[in-house]
């Protein structure tokens, strides 16, 4: 009687113990591509790596950033540009301000200036929680005005890229961005000036082919899906399954379309020291 | 245009420039122009007939020409590809383009293509460097580049070839960012919504040149370009020439900064 009265009383106190525990170490996250699940505590140090099966964790403009750029340098641009429905298609506004209060950003992209390591610099990141991050209108003329305000202001730039292509949404104008955008890249290029991409999951379609590919220099995230065609379309026009490996960050690497594929944590030092050899090289 | 052919939907006038009987670049070329010598390969890779490129006369000025290049029976069109070009066919495109501007020729693109090709071979070689390459170089080309989409206009795959100071499409033609059955099983998840989708997308020649991308309808006989190819011929080249005795006397620096500023005010959005 005594030993189960004693069993039964430790039996609480461990249940007690867990509880506590568990709720000091914080939620569980599941992991998007193995499924397995991680504290989101230690997700978020690891800077969104499932401790699993090592891929990365697709990042919003803030957590990119937050992990990116100088703390408090960094300073919003271009956010008075804002959507609208060209082609009158049905939802499309309603689809947006959903987007917006869910993400809390105001489009696909977010761009302005700060430093990197104390590198000043432009940066725009594309969000893939914002319709896939597709190029319509006014991700072209952010982006449009970032390449313009570096050119004037004789600063780099580094766009985060991701992106599942064109927003079908506007039609014909989001196909004139990938024009327009790589028309302003040039521009700045013309000038003298660094542009940095660093292809991030997954990115695909009209900015592949377009800013994505323009960079003086082109990292890619490791394990990013990075393509012109979606892997299903072409596997619907061969007619067969492409293997694991086409289109990551490595095969476009060994294909000689990415100068390296860096990891997560070393992506920050990485871009400063770039910055930094090309404001040297620039005698600055 | 007759008030009757305005009438055609989009649908329709895919149907139209789909036909096997529409005039392809070959056509187009032995008509209007004088001279033409084809020039192939892509200096690296290899030789995509997908697009056709070369040089010839236009009455006295010798000028660049390249088109995608469809074919006009089964075997043709297995060695052009139905005209979706690889990425060596537009690498293809750029180099003579770039020698079109060392040459100060003017430059002449027929575009008629479903897409730039999706394929291995095209992402192993770099399909996105390489359309993304052809928009930058062709902002900046300091010699006049004229477009003229006769019959599809697919996406990328079309804009690859259409950087230019002016923009024209055949009556018919479709200039679209996607087809409208990928439009219609993309955001519809129902590819039978194809005309309706082809509807909404805006992707006639009035549509476009309503929405200023395009400077102009070239009118096509009636019921089609192919009804009456040396008219269609006739209808182009009047362009051709007015336009080249615009160009041609302005500075190659002015009319790269013309092409860019054309692009750079495209896209509706607000502002607050
Ligand atoms: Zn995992």
């Amino acid at each position: 009687m005594l030993i189960d009265l004693f069993k039964k009383t430790r039996y609480i106190s461990v249940d007690l113990d867990y509880n506590e525990r568990q709720k000091e170490l914080g939620p569980l996250v599941v992991c998007p591509f193995c499924k397995k699940s991680m504290r989101a505590k230690e997700y978020e140090q690891r800077l969104h790596q499932c401790q699993h099966c090592g891929k990365y964790g697709r990042l919003n403009p803030e957590q990119r950033l937050a992990i990116t750029v100088d703390e408090g340098s960094f300073q919003l641009m271009n956010e008075n540009v804002y959507t609208t429905n060209p082609l009158d298609f049905k939802g499309y506004e309603e689809k947006i301000a959903v987007l917006q209060e869910k993400t809390g950003c105001t489009e696909a992209v977010t761009t302005g200036v700060g430093t990197i390591l104390g590198e000043k610099t432009c940066i725009a990141v594309m969000n893939s929680e914002f319709l896939m991050a597709s190029m319509g209108s006014v991700v072209g003329e952010r982006l449009t005005r970032l390449f313009e305000y570096a050119t004037e202001e004789r600063l780099p730039v580094i766009i985060f890229c991701a992106s599942g292509g064109a927003r079908m949404h506007e039609g014909i104008l989001s196909l004139m961005q990938m024009a327009k955008v790589s028309g302003a890249a040039g521009k700045h290029s013309q000038a003298g000036l660094l542009y940095i991409t660093v292809l991030t999951d997954p990115t695909t379609g009209g900015v592949t082919a377009s800013f994505a590919m323009l960079g003086d220099v082109i990292l890619a995230e490791k394990n990013a899906t990075i393509g012109f065609a979606g892997r299903r379309v072409i596997e619907g026009t061969i007619g067969t399954e492409l293997p694991k490996d086409f289109q990551t960050a490595e095969f476009v690497e060994k294909h000689g379309f990415v100068d390296k594929v860096v990891s997560r944590q070393e992506l920050k030092e990485v871009l400063a020291k770039i910055l930094k050899l090309h404001r040297l090289e620039a005698g600055n | 245009m007759s008030g009757e052919h305005n009438k055609i939907t989009a649908s329709g006038r895919i149907e139209i420039v789909k036909q096997k009987a529409r005039p392809n670049v070959v056509d187009y070329i032995s008509r209007i122009f004088d001279d033409f010598i084809e020039f192939r390969g892509d200096r690296a890779f290899g030789d995509d007939q997908a697009i056709l490129g070369g040089i010839a006369r236009l009455g006295d000025i010798p000028v660049t020409v390249i088109g995608h290049h469809k074919g006009k029976n089964t075997q043709e069109n297995i060695d052009f590809n139905f005209a979706m070009a690889h990425p060596e066919g537009y690498r293809k495109a750029l180099r003579l383009m770039k020698q079109a501007e060392k040459f100060h020729r003017p430059i002449i693109c027929f575009v008629d293509t479903p897409g730039a090709y999706c394929g291995i071979g095209a992402e192993e070689r770099g399909q996105g460097e390489a359309i993304a390459k052809s928009l930058q170089v062709m902002m900046a080309l300091e010699t006049p580049v004229i477009t003229i989409v006769t019959g599809e206009g697919g996406s990328g795959g079309a804009l690859g070839l259409a950087v230019a100071n002016k923009v024209y499409m055949l009556e018919n033609a479709v200039y679209s960012v996607i087809s409208p059955k990928g439009f219609a099983s993309i955001l519809w998840k129902d590819a039978t919504r194809e005309k309706e989708a082809a509807e909404l997308l805006k992707m006639t020649a009035q549509d476009l040149y309503d929405a200023h991308i395009i400077e102009g309808i070239i009118p096509e006989p009636e019921e089609g370009a192919h009804k009456d190819v040396k008219q269609m011929c006739k209808n182009i080249e009047a362009v051709l020439r007015q336009d080249l005795a615009e160009l041609t006397g302005i500075s190659g620096q002015e009319l790269a900064q013309l092409r860019y500023e054309k692009f750079r005010h495209m896209g509706v959005f607000l502002e607050r």
